[in-house]
């Protein structure tokens, strides 16, 4: 891996996809930015450690870490790491929001979680922090094992834009929501009908769960992080098991990694399922829902039955997965599938077919493929706005280099593209789930690991049904207690979130549960 | 069109199933559910839902009781968009700090008499979540709780025999 214009020494860490690591300088920091944007590369994450509090061993202050950033270039994820200049007693680090936009919210979640500081970054405001903790209490430089008693304190008004002139009026939403959804604020600034400006304020379910992780053994740790977000718990829980497979140096046994993709695509259909369903009903369609969520929960007691648990949550463990399927439950799965197949078929001629359902998907919330280059739409929300990148595609690991998935990708990008998405991505999914029963390796599906003597860095890379989901991981060495030092749980609801605040503007407001549910993103995954 | 609609609706059939047994004294047919809902409430039951911080496997769940199988709105149970219309919480945790204010205010604008069930691991002790400077952990720490439903995520069919317990409970406690 190099980038043109810069001599920077790249490792590539142990994982089943490409990633690689490196130590820049401020001014590299900037240039690899610019040289990635201008080559069309992405801004995937962005985040702050403290992980040297504790290995640091000549740092004059100790608790002064650095600041990582991971971009997806042609050839793979390259994670950068710049150590913080301290300025005026304050950590800072160039601003990265003019060049990818989709850094602002990082940037502030890294302020309110460890107090680093985008230098000369125009939104300051906090963002996970809304006044429940002190804001010079940093919660990731706290020594896990020795935290302070909490000191909640008032929650804060929120400084929302304000939109002005004739005839402008706000409407509040949230956080508690009208319907079995999750938490968050949007300020919605209308005229008549027609909706000028979309502001959200996330953060409702922050529940520490970077600290938290850093308390936990790191192979007990997958629960957590099958917790992030429920609906994407083997995406998750795949993620950082790769993370601390590749930070042990560890490949996985053949048949433990076939059988992940298995349950990653029971996920991706399952949530599929329940989106098609769900947007059929936002535009009072409630055979579709009736249709769509009898065929989830089919499903999911299907995963039940073959798993043992109906989101197969903890299935995916360190080393492979937790047990193996029975021959019985293989002939089940496929016999189910066949089944699937042919009632998606019928419904999607359904809903192609009918003229009302499609007048309400048809160029509603849209979002141009320049739009969304710009912005970083990823996972199937970018996918239907012509961003074609699919991990499983792009840089296929085990199982997938023998699997040859079909990406789907459309141009449109309103609701009825988000919708195609999905039905094209059942069907894929569903061949792929026949062809990796056909073909299943035999042997042990579970490893043993053993931890690193020294500190070391793991990263892992899924393609989860939402988009892509990143673990960036570090491990002390045996010296310190083989803790977790620090572990970044990524979602692509970071990257989305924002996009839906345009995909609303100049729709009705009536129009916005259905774009919201066209996204289905999640709240919990990026507040942590 | 509508006949392919009809062909798979036919085909489909009714795959309702019966509500699930709470115990000898109270078996729950759709029919005493809804007459002891009638007899306490005086209407269908209303239930607002608040996710107080979860990672959204509860409201997956929770969701899930509106599908065929389950069809919870067949029992007179219905969720409602707001907690002045609602009888009954189910609430999901940890209670996170940032959502303690909304919670407790959810609570002070239902109407007496209200239930609270919480739903979840989560929600019953604070699962894996516990207590720390962003989660205040049970959701009994911010609001009085009638019924725990725990699980991770607790099945569909728990999570509804949860409510009628507390139900059950508010009609005993009526007797």
């Amino acid at each position: 891996m190099k980038i043109p214009g810069l001599d920077l020494e790249f490792v590539a860490l142990a994982a089943p996809v490409p990633i690689w690591y490196a130590q820049v300088t401020g001014p590299q920091w900037l240039q690899a930015a610019t040289t990635v944007r201008d080559e069309g590369g992405r801004l995937l994450a962005l985040w702050a450690s403290d992980a040297t509090f504790s290995i640091a061993a000549d740092a004059i202050d100790t608790r002064a870490g650095a600041v990582f950033v991971a971009y997806v270039r042609q050839g793979g994820v390259i994670w950068l790491a710049l150590p913080l200049e301290i300025k005026n007693g304050c950590p800072v680090y160039p601003d990265l929001a003019p060049l990818f936009p989709v850094a602002a919210r990082m940037q502030r979640a890294g302020t309110d979680l460890s107090g680093i500081h985008a230098e000369s970054a125009i939104d300051t405001r906090a963002w996970l922090n809304h006044g429940a903790w002190a804001s010079d209490h940093f919660p990731l430089r706290q020594d896990p094992q020795a935290l302070p008693q909490p000191l909640p304190g008032a929650l804060t008004d929120y400084p929302f834009v304000r939109v002005e002139g004739d005839g402008v009026h706000e409407i509040a939403v949230g956080p508690v929501h009208a319907g079995i959804i999750e938490p968050g604020h949007f300020r919605f600034s209308v005229v008549g009908e027609r909706v000028l400006r979309l502001e959200q304020r996330l953060g409702y379910t922050h529940k520490g769960i970077e600290q938290r992780i850093t308390q936990l053994a790191p192979k007990e740790a997958h629960k957590l992080a099958g917790r992030v977000s429920g609906d994407s718990t083997v995406a998750y829980a795949w993620g950082y098991c790769m993370a601390l497979e590749s930070a042990c140096q560890v490949t996985i046994p053949p048949r433990a990694a076939w059988l992940r993709a298995l349950m990653l695509e029971r996920e991706r259909i399952a949530n599929h399922l329940g989106d098609l369903g769900a947007m059929g009903n936002d535009v009072a369609y409630a055979f579709g829902l009736a249709q769509f969520s009898r065929l989830r929960e089919d499903w999911q007691r299907s995963s039940k039955a073959a798993f043992g648990h109906r989101f197969m949550m903890d299935c995916i463990v360190p080393g492979g997965v937790s047990g193996d399927i029975s021959l019985e439950h293989k002939d089940q799965m496929l016999v189910h599938c066949q089944a699937l197949e042919l009632q998606v078929r019928r419904l999607f001629d359904i809903y192609e077919a009918h003229a009302g359902l499609q007048d309400r998907f048809m160029v509603t919330g849209r979002v141009t493929p320049e739009l969304a280059a710009q912005l970083g739409l990823t996972g199937l929300a970018g996918r239907a706005s012509g961003q074609a990148r699919d991990l499983r595609c792009d840089h296929p690991f085990a199982p997938y280099s023998e699997l040859h998935v079909k990406m789907a990708s459309h141009h449109r990008g309103d609701v009825g593209a988000r919708a195609a998405v999905r039905f094209d991505e059942v069907f894929e999914s569903i061949r792929l789930i026949r062809q990796m029963l056909g073909a299943l390796p035999s042997g042990p599906v579970q490893c043993e690991l053993t931890l690193p003597a020294k500190p070391t860095k793991g990263a892992g890379w899924v393609e989860g049904w939402r988009g892509e989901v990143f673990v960036a991981l570090e491990l002390a060495g045996v010296d310190d207690g083989n803790r977790i030092l620090r572990c970044h749980l990524h979602d692509p609801s970071w990257q989305n979130w924002p996009v839906l605040e345009h995909a609303i503007m100049h729709n009705i407001v009536a129009d916005f549960p259905l774009i919201n549910k066209s996204f289905n993103l999640s709240y919990s995954g990026q507040d942590l | 069109m509508i006949w392919r609609v009809i062909g798979q609706i036919a085909r489909a059939g009714i795959c309702t199933e019966p509500a699930p047994d709470i115990g000898s004294d109270a078996q729950a047919q759709s029919a005493r559910i809804q007459t002891e809902l009638l007899n306490i409430l005086g209407q269908a039951l209303c239930i607002r839902q608040v996710d107080a911080g979860s990672c959204n496997g509860c409201e997956l769940e929770i969701n899930a009781l509106g599908n065929p199988y389950y069809n919870i709105e067949g029992l007179g149970i219905k969720f409602v968009a707001s907690p002045r219309h609602a009888d009954l919480l189910l609430v999901t945790g940890p209670v996170s700090r940032n959502m303690e204010m909304a919670l407790k205010r959810t609570y002070e604008a239902t109407p007496e008499p209200k239930l609270v069930v919480a739903v979840g691991d989560c929600g019953c002790d604070g699962g894996i979540f516990g207590e720390s400077y962003a989660s205040c952990g049970r959701v009994a720490n911010v609001v009085p709780v009638d019924v725990t439903v725990p699980g991770c995520p607790p099945e569909p069919l728990e999570i509804l025999r949860g409510i009628l317990q507390a139900v059950r409970r508010r009609v005993k406690a009526k007797e």
